[in-house]
This record gives C-alpha cells, structure tokens and sequence, in this order.
C-alpha cells in the first residue's frame, strides 16, 4: 500500500515563493531600464549587464566557496541588487569597472556577511552605491547628459556631460533646470534608472496590483518629500534659487533624483524595511525626511541613498515599537 | 483584520446528500468528543440496535455514545484512530437495520416542541449531542450558561470557510427547514431574542433559501458575510456578527455569545423531535482528481477505507494526502482503517503535488504573515522565538492566541512551516504555565 503524506496543517499554499517576488521586481525594473538605454546608450546596457552578471557571479561564488551552501542564484533577488546598484550610478565608461567593485561591496559585504538573502540589515544595492559614491566621488558624480532624442547616442561613448537638476540648484544655475515634463520622461542628467518617473511608476503599479509591495512606504515617502520640500522652500527661501512658486518647486523636488526609485524600489525592500503598516508608515516618513534635509543642508546635492540607509539601520527598533494591533484584548 | 483567500474549490457543492450504505462492522470510538471518554454500556456478545446507549457520559466533559447500527458487539478494545492515536472503542458486526422503536423515522416534519429550556439540555445531553463544526465540545454543557454569565445572541456557524467543504452547504440547501427548528430550540434553551445564521457571500443559494425558510420563522436571521478565510473562526464570526471581541482566554459566552455549527442544529432537530441520538455525519468526498464528488450522510464508525471504496474504488494513484476536514485546518489521516467520529466533515483527497512541501528558504521578513494573521499576531516572530527555545518571550508575544488557522504558513513566500512552530511553542508554553501553577 502506497504510503500517505502526514503533515501539520494548512495542507495548501498560496504558491507564492521568494523566486516570484524577485523575479516580478526584475520584471517591474524593465520599463526604467529601457529608458535608460533610450536614453544613456549602449553604455547604460553595458553598465546594467555588467552589474547583474558581477553580483550573479559574486553570489554564486560566495555560496559555493566561502558558505559552502547549495547556491541560490536562480531565486533572482542577486539580479534585484545588480539592477538597482546599475540604477544608482552614471552611465559612463568608468563605471563599467567600478560597478563590479560596487557588486562585490554589495554583495559580499552588504548582504552575504550577514548570511545571504533575508538577514542583511541594508539594502545591498545601497551600500554598493555609497561604498562607490564615498570612494570615488569624481566618477560616480559625472553625468552623462541624455541626448534630445532618444536612442540619440545609441552607439556614441563619448557623452556630454553636465550637472543634475539637484546640482543645479546646489550649486547654482538654475536656469538651466529642465522642465516638469522632461523630469517625467526622464530627459534630465542623472543615475542610469532614475532619471524617469513615468517609467518607475509604471513598475511600482504593476508591483502593488501584484501584492508584491503595498503603498504605505512609497507614498509617505514621496509625500513627506513633497511637504517638507514645499515647507523649506516657504521658510527658507535661500535654497529655493529657482524662482519657481513652493509648490512647483516641490514637485520639481520630488521628480528629480532619485526619490521615485528610492520610494518604489529600494525602501520597499522587504528585507530592510519594518513588517507592520504603521512601521512602514514612519519608515517611509522618515526617508522622506530625511532626504530633503540632506538635500538642503548636506554636503551632497543627493540624500536618497543616505535616508534610506539611516532607516534600514533603525528597522529593528520600528518593527519593535509598532506591533500589530492584537485582536485578542 | 488579516486573512487569506485560498482558492475555493467548492468541486462538490452540486453533489446531494446521499445515503451512505451499511458496512459490515463498525468501529465506535469512546471518545468522539473533546473531554474524557464515555464508559461502554454493553458487553462482548451483546445485541445492540440502532440508537441504543452503548457508551454513558460519566465525567463532566463527556458526551453519551450511541450505537450507529444493529447487530452484535464483537469486541471491547483499543482501536487505533484515524490518526494513529489508540483509543478505547467497541467493535459491532453489522446485522440488519433494526432500529430502537423510540426513534421516529417517518420523514415528516415536527415543528412543534413543548419542551421547556432544562429539558431540551436535559435531552441533548442524553443523545451525545456535541459541536459539529469541529471542536466536538458536548452541546448539552455549552447550552447550561453557567452562573453570573448571560447569553444575549445565539450564532449559528454556517460559514463554511474551508475551501473543498460543502457539506454544511448541502444541509442549508436540502434540510434548511430542519435546521431552522433545531435553531428555534436552541434559541429557547438560551432564551435570547434572536439567533443569527453566518453565510459567507460564496453560497448565494444557500443564502436565498435559508432566509425564505427563515422568514417562516420569529427571530432567525440570516447574515451574509464577505468572502474571507477564516471568517468562520469563532472569534472571527462573533466580531463579524456582533462587533464584539472575545478577550484572550475568555469564551464566547463572557460576551455573551453561543456560537454553534449549522450542522448541529440538525442534530438539535433529530434527537429533540425525533429522538434521535448523534449516530451520523454528513461528510463530503472530494478531491480534484477524483472521478465524482460526494456528500454523504454517513453512520459514525465507518472506517475511511470504506468510505473510499464505495465512493471512488481506490485512491488514485497520484494521491499524496487524504484528510479528515478543510485543507486549511483539517488533519492528515494516517491510518486509513481508523473510524469516522462525530464531527468528521469531509474526506479531501490531495493530490502529491499540493501534499508535497515545497523548500524552506530564509524569511525575507515580507511581513505576509503579519499582514494574514487574523488575530493580529507576528508568526515570523514566533518562528525565531520556538527555534531558539525562548517559550516564554514567545508566550509574552501571545502565542496562545493563536487559533491555528493557517493563515502564515499559507501566505509564506519562504515556505516556513510556521504553524508546525507555533503548535510547539503553545505547547510549551502551556506546559510552563501549568507548571508555575503548581
């Protein structure tokens, strides 16, 4: 007689799985990454390959040589770090080297010391990205300046570059700012993948109709931004060198740089972010935060990267402080 | 609050109520009912009919057994349950079907019931009446409110949650009438003003019917509730009826609550107005793979075995788990010649596939099971808290308001078996309480 499974119940699963959740974020990372080919080139492709593949690689060899654990790399969540570190950086001929520096921070450092996938308490990608940023800050902050059109210079290497919008208005010359629309589209300098908004929106929606992130980070992220950008440039019309009105500076603010991917697809990072809505709700308010006083007062025109690390460092105690509510009282 | 939405694979609910045919022996276990087992009332050799008291409730927690057939009492010994748990039981050879002459069988309708509150748990008592909706606790102590405590509404269970069950389905759409009495005795023996029937949203025709039969009727009313696993969790139901919350600890009475299974008003109506004891189920066969869905209503003792002989012939060959219940919360059945007791609601036959686990991977602390736990708990928590063998941070936590539902270890992208944890922590963490106590 053939022999009967025993098991604790549920005998049922919702066929949900690790693999799934990364492999849609990948999936929900494609329309910014091919805008940011539109835009930045066959250098933006190369970058973005040679980042996956390094952190692939990287992984894979951690796994096998120094864990000595049957390797993972086929559950997509390496791709996930290698997208979003690419996303992070220019994309110039320089990082085309560096980024595989970055992966190996990333990776190694960032997520398998701490024992691979679900125990890192930083987003990797994040610490691949300050690790490059603080040491090499002149690479890591040369833009290229996207051509008029795209696939403009699709084949061409040698890039104009310039200033972010957020350096324009750190450093002065705002009147070169582009416009609201060109913000949406994307036509700004910037990191490879942050550039458009309509493009990561159009990844966070598919990633929130899937259940995979829910809205309460991004939006209090973004929201937050929004406020205290439109706040500052009330009380402190030094930093608003625009001569645009708050609220349109605002959303300037929040258009430019990389709050979009940040809020969409780095602080939402199950990892690294609290469990409970209500911590989430704080999380994403205090990367908002966070990110416009960098912005204002920090010594880099950017603070999406730094806000977001600060949070991660305190998830810990939000996943403590902010229980659910417990129906039984 | 939290939940799931498993697929609902409600596959038998067009299947009627069949009569399931005598076997050649039974098995009736002494203990069918949550407490201590009854004591046998007959000897080896004895002839026993159907109805007859063959196991007398002598404990407080304990529920009269009856025989389910008629014929001769083989053998007085343990019997290994369904589950592999070895239990006193009383072995009867099938002979004929020759009822006790007490039992009206006609299959007229009595509606009248001149019994007074007393007498009605007086008479549920001594027909081993218990909770068919799972927890088979004795109906007869649920229905005597103890002091100082006052039921103010009367629920009936009719959810039907789990996915695959349909049994309790079947029973609104064929007995509604049936029960509704067994409704309008219950509300008596409690005294309260209304009794409130939960359907979830998915049986919209047991819906319509219950409330057309129910309008013949003073104070049943029919509530349809949204489409939610587990919104027939008796906490969940209550909250969903009343708005009230069971504190952890309490019962359902200390919010003045009585919650009992649809099926079990049935039964309310079989032994008060006919005189017929608890001696048969109504049990779904299902299962995706088989060739025909089956509701059946079935004599207790009857192993599972010939269940699934005269049902499908022989599991098919795929079969990777039978269980006795939902697939949420039901029990995976280990001994097929166990028998079928009060309460058993279904045999669900999954294929190996689904059976099958799938890998444990690291939590990547998605907060999925926070976000499922429909009494608010953290299970990832509890998780990490039993595997490193902190019972007690875990009973701080509240891991005995846990109501075993499922709900995490369903939702857990990581595949950890978080329930298989939780039941270990709660047992634990019983254990040092009882211990403290001492």
């Amino acid at each position: 007689m053939k022999l009967l499974n025993v098991s604790g119940s549920p005998h049922v699963h919702s066929d949900e799985s690790t693999k799934k959740i990364m492999w849609r974020v990948n999936l929900a990372l494609v329309p910014a990454f091919l805008v940011s080919i539109a835009y930045f080139g066959i250098n933006a492709l190369l970058v973005s390959l040679i980042a996956v593949a390094a952190c692939v690689l990287f992984q894979w060899l951690i796994e096998k040589f120094i864990m000595k654990v049957p390797t993972n790399i086929d559950d997509g969540s390496a791709v996930v770090t290698g997208l979003l570190l690419s996303f992070n950086v220019p994309a110039t001929q320089d990082m085309m080297w560096l980024v595989i520096l970055g992966a190996l921070v990333a990776i190694g450092i960032g997520k398998m010391s701490f024992g691979g996938l679900g125990k890192n308490p930083f987003n990797p990608a994040l610490v691949g990205r300050v690790f490059l940023l603080i040491s090499f800050p002149v690479q890591m902050t040369t833009w290229p300046t996207p051509s008029g059109k795209f696939f403009g210079n699709f084949a061409c290497n040698d890039v104009v570059t310039g200033a972010t919008p957020l350096g324009l208005i750190k450093e002065g010359g705002a009147e070169a700012l582009p416009q609201v629309w060109d913000l949406l589209i994307g036509h700004m300098g910037g990191s490879l993948g942050e550039v458009s908004a309509i493009a990561i929106l159009i990844g966070a929606i598919y990633l929130l109709c899937t259940h995979t992130i829910s809205w309460h980070i991004p939006v209090t992220f973004i929201g937050t931004s929004f406020l205290a950008a439109f706040i500052l440039a009330l009380a402190d019309p030094a930093w608003n060198t625009t001569g645009m009105c708050a609220g349109e500076f605002a959303l300037n603010q929040i258009l430019m740089g990389g709050i979009m991917l940040g809020a969409c697809f780095m602080a939402t990072d199950m990892v690294t972010s609290p469990m409970a809505k209500t911590g989430q709700l704080v999380f994403g308010f205090g990367c908002g935060l966070l990110t416009i006083i960098i912005r204002r007062w920090g010594a880099y025109p950017e603070g999406v990267s730094f806000a977001i690390l600060l949070m991660n460092s305190i998830t810990p105690l939000l996943n403590r402080w902010f229980q659910p509510k417990r129906f039984a009282c | 609050m939290g939940g799931v939405h498993p697929e609902e694979n409600k596959i038998s609910s067009d299947a009627a109520i069949e009569q399931f045919p005598l076997p050649k022996q039974v098995v009736v276990l002494m203990n069918q009912h949550l407490g201590a087992p009854a004591t046998p009332a007959v000897a080896v050799g004895d002839k026993v009919k159907v109805g007859q008291l063959i196991g007398r409730a002598e404990a407080f927690m304990c529920a009269n057994v009856h025989s389910p057939v008629s014929g001769t009492v083989k053998k007085i010994d343990a019997c290994k349950d369904a589950f592999g748990l070895a239990k006193p039981a009383i072995y009867i050879d099938v002979e004929g079907d020759e009822w006790e002459e007490s039992i009206d069988r006609t299959p007229d309708i009595k509606r009248e019931c001149n019994l007074e509150p007393k007498q009605i748990v007086e008479k549920l008592k001594e027909m081993g009446i218990v909770g068919l909706g799972g927890a088979t606790f004795p109906a007869h102590i649920k229905y005597s409110i103890p002091e100082g405590k006052k039921a103010e509404y009367l629920i009936i269970n009719a959810v039907e949650c789990e996915p695959y069950l349909t049994s309790d389905n079947r029973a609104m759409l064929e007995l509604a009438e049936q029960c509704c009495i067994g409704i309008s005795i219950l509300r008596k023996a409690l005294g309260v003003p209304n009794a409130y029937i939960g359907i979830e949203n998915n049986k919209p025709r047991a819906i319509a019917h219950m409330k057309e039969v129910a309008s013949k009727f003073e104070g049943i009313i029919v509530e349809p509730l949204k489409v939610k696993y587990p919104q027939g969790a008796e906490k969940q139901l209550i909250n969903a009826i009343t708005g009230r919350r069971v504190p952890s600890g309490k019962l359902p009475i200390d919010v003045g609550c009585v919650v009992s299974n649809v099926g079990t008003t049935f039964a309310v109506y079989e032994a008060i107005q006919k005189n017929k004891p608890l001696i048969e189920n109504i049990l779904t066969v299902t299962g995706k793979k088989l060739p025909s869905q089956h509701n059946y209503q079935v004599r207790i003792g009857i192993s599972y075995n010939d269940i699934i002989q005269h049902a499908m012939g022989e599991l098919p060959a795929t079969t990777g788990k039978v269980i006795s219940g939902g697939p949420m919360m039901g029990k995976a059945i280990s001994n097929l010649n166990g028998p079928t007791v009060k309460g058993a609601s279904s045999v669900l036959v999954i294929d190996e596939g689904e059976a099958t686990r799938a890998q444990e991977t690291n939590c990547i602390r998605c907060g999925k099971c926070v976000g499922a736990c429909p009494m608010g708990l953290q299970p990832y928590l509890f998780s990490a808290l039993v595997k490193n063998r902190r019972f007690e941070e875990a009973g701080a936590n509240n891991i005995l308001d846990c109501i075993e539902c499922g709900c995490c270890f369903f939702s857990c992208p990581a595949n950890k078996p978080l329930l298989d944890e939780i039941r270990l922590g709660k047992n634990k963490m019983r254990a040092i309480m009882a211990a403290k106590r001492k």
